[in-house]
C-alpha cells in the first residue's frame, strides 16, 4: 500500500520538482557564465508556451511514439519509487528511450535521423554502467528491489565507490549535459538543428520536456540509492551530484560520439567491473 | 494565463547581411545584455521558434530559404526585421542582386532600423513582437480559419528540416 502511495506521489510531484530543478539549473548555469539568468519558473513558462502553440505533425506515428515515451518514462519512475525491481525499472527506462528514437525515425528529416542514431549510441554508451550499478547494489544488499536497497543500513556507496563514479560518468549522458549532449541538448545549446527533437513542435515538444523532468527526478532517486543508509547524507549527496553535473556542463565542450561511446564503456569496464570483481573476491559472495 | 510572452524562442537567419546586425543579435545573448532573463532562447530549429529574426536583404538565393523557415514555424509566430537592409534594403535597394526588404516576401511585424541595429533596439523590437504574438494567439484561438487564410500559401515544398 505504501509503495502505491509513493508511486502516486512521484507521478504528481515529479514534474513540479523536475521543473524546479531545471529552473534552478538554468539560473546557476547563467551565474556560472556571468549572466543574470531566467526566472526559476522559466521551464514551466516554456512548457506552458509549447502547449499554446500550433501542433505541427509531420507524421501521425511520431505523436504516438512520443506519448509512449511519456507514459513509459512515468512508468519507469513510478516503478522505481514504488520500490519495485531495479532491473525492471532499467528495462522500462530503455523502452521509453527507444520510443523516443522511433519517434525521431518516423519522419524523413535527416537531422532527426542523426539525432536518433546518436540517441541510440548514447543508450549503448550508458546501458552497461547502469546495469552494473544495479548488479553492484544487488551484491551489496542481496536484493534487486529498490525498497530493500533504500532500506538497507549498509553504506552501499562505500562498497561500490567505483561503480558510483562510473554511474556519475554516464549520468552526464542521461541528463543531456555537455560533454555528452550529442543527441540533443539543454538550454540554448544547439545540436545539428536540434537533434532528436528537431521534428517535434508545440505540445509534443512539451511532452518530451515533462518526460525529461520525470527522468531527472528518477535519476536523482537512483543517486539517492547509493546513500540510502542515511537520508540526510543521501539528500546532500544528490544536491552535490547535481551541482557537480552543472559544473561539468559549463566547463566542457561537447565531444564526438566516438569518445563518448569509448570512454563510457572504458569507465564501465575499468572502475565498474574491477569494483565488482573486488567485491566478489573480498566479500566472498 | 498566457505563457507565450514569457518564453519567446527566436530563430535567427542571416539573409545576405554584412554580419554587422548578426553580431549585434549575438551580442544580445552575451552576459552584457543576457536576453535569457526574459526567457528568450536562440534556437536553431524553426519548429521550436516563435519569433523569426531576419537580417539582410532578400535576394534570389535566399528567397526560398526565408520562405521555408517561415512556413515551418508553428503559429502563432512573429517576424522581426533587424537592420535597415532587412527593413527596406537600405543603400542596397537599387543593386541588381537585391530584391528588397524582408517584407516583400513574408509579413513583417516589427521593423528594427539601424546600421547596425544596436542590441538595445533589437531587444526592444523583440519585446514589441511579444505583444503582437499575444494578439495573434487570441485570433488563432477565436478564428482559426481566418488566421490560416491570412498566412501566405506555402510556396516551397521540401522535406522537413531542409532549411538549414
Amino acid at each position: 500500500m505504501i509503495s502505491v502511495v509513493w508511486a502516486i506521489v512521484f507521478i504528481l510531484l515529479a514534474p513540479l520538482a523536475g521543473g524546479l530543478v531545471a529552473g534552478i539549473d538554468r539560473r546557476i548555469t547563467a551565474r556560472m557564465q556571468g549572466r543574470y539568468g531566467p526566472p526559476i519558473l522559466q521551464p514551466f513558462y516554456d512548457v506552458g508556451k509549447l502547449f499554446e502553440k500550433e501542433h505541427i505533425v509531420v507524421n501521425e506515428t511520431q505523436v504516438f511514439y512520443v506519448i509512449c515515451y511519456f507514459i513509459f518514462m512515468i512508468f519507469t519512475g513510478a516503478l522505481f519509487f514504488s520500490g519495485a525491481d531495479l532491473l525492471l525499472t532499467i528495462f522500462a527506462l530503455t523502452l521509453a528511450q527507444i520510443f523516443l528514437v522511433l519517434g525521431a525515425y518516423a519522419t524523413y528529416s535527416p537531422y532527426s535521423h542523426i539525432g536518433a542514431e546518436r540517441e541510440l549510441i548514447q543508450i549503448m554508451a550508458y546501458e552497461p554502467m547502469v546495469i552494473l550499478a544495479a548488479v553492484g547494489m544487488f551484491v551489496v544488499t542481496k536484493s534487486f528491489n529498490v525498497s530493500d536497497i533504500a532500506a538497507s543500513t549498509l553504506p552501499v556507496v562505500l562498497f561500490i565507490p567505483g561503480i558510483f563514479l562510473g554511474f556519475l560518468y554516464v549520468l552526464t549522458i542521461k541528463l543531456r549535459k555537455s560533454p555528452f549532449d550529442i543527441s540533443t541538448s539543454h538550454h540554448a545549446h544547439q545540436e545539428i538543428v536540434k537533434g532528436i527533437t528537431t521534428e517535434y513542435s508545440g505540445p509534443s515538444l512539451g511532452l518530451i520536456e515533462i518526460a525529461h523532468w520525470y527522468e531527472t527526478i528518477f535519476l536523482l532517486g537512483f543517486v539517492y540509492l547509493f546513500f540510502g543508509f542515511n537520508p540526510v547524507i543521501a539528500v546532500i549527496a544528490v544536491v552535490i551530484v547535481y551541482l557537480f553535473e552543472i559544473l561539468i556542463d559549463n566547463t566542457n565542450a561537447r565531444v564526438k560520439w566516438q569518445l563518448a561511446m569509448k570512454s563510457s564503456w572504458a569507465i564501465a569496464a575499468i572502475v565498474g567491473v574491477v569494483n565488482l570483481g573486488v567485491l566478489y573476491y573480498f566479500a566472498g559472495v | 494565463m498566457t505563457y507565450l510572452k514569457k518564453s519567446p524562442w527566436i530563430i535567427h537567419y542571416d539573409a545576405s547581411s554584412c554580419n554587422g546586425c548578426d553580431i549585434e543579435i549575438l551580442a544580445c545573448l552575451t552576459p552584457m545584455y543576457d536576453v535569457e532573463r526574459f526567457g528568450i532562447i536562440n534556437t536553431g530549429n524553426p519548429k521550436h521558434a516563435d519569433i523569426f529574426v531576419v537580417t539582410g536583404t532578400v535576394n534570389e538565393q535566399n528567397r526560398e530559404i526565408i520562405l521555408n523557415i517561415y512556413n515551418q514555424m508553428p503559429n502563432p509566430k512573429a517576424v522581426v526585421a533587424v537592420g535597415i537592409c532587412a527593413t527596406s534594403a537600405g543603400v542596397f535597394r537599387e543593386c541588381y542582386n537585391v530584391a528588397g526588404g524582408i517584407d516583400m516576401l513574408i509579413p513583417v511585424d516589427v521593423y528594427v532600423p539601424g546600421c547596425a541595429a544596436r542590441p538595445e533596439s533589437i531587444i526592444d523590437g523583440i519585446v514589441t513582437a511579444l505583444g503582437i504574438l499575444e494578439e495573434k494567439r487570441k485570433t488563432m484561438n477565436t478564428a482559426p480559419d481566418e488566421a490560416a487564410a491570412a498566412e501566405p500559401a506555402p510556396v516551397v515544398q521540401e522535406p522537413a528540416g531542409g532549411a538549414q
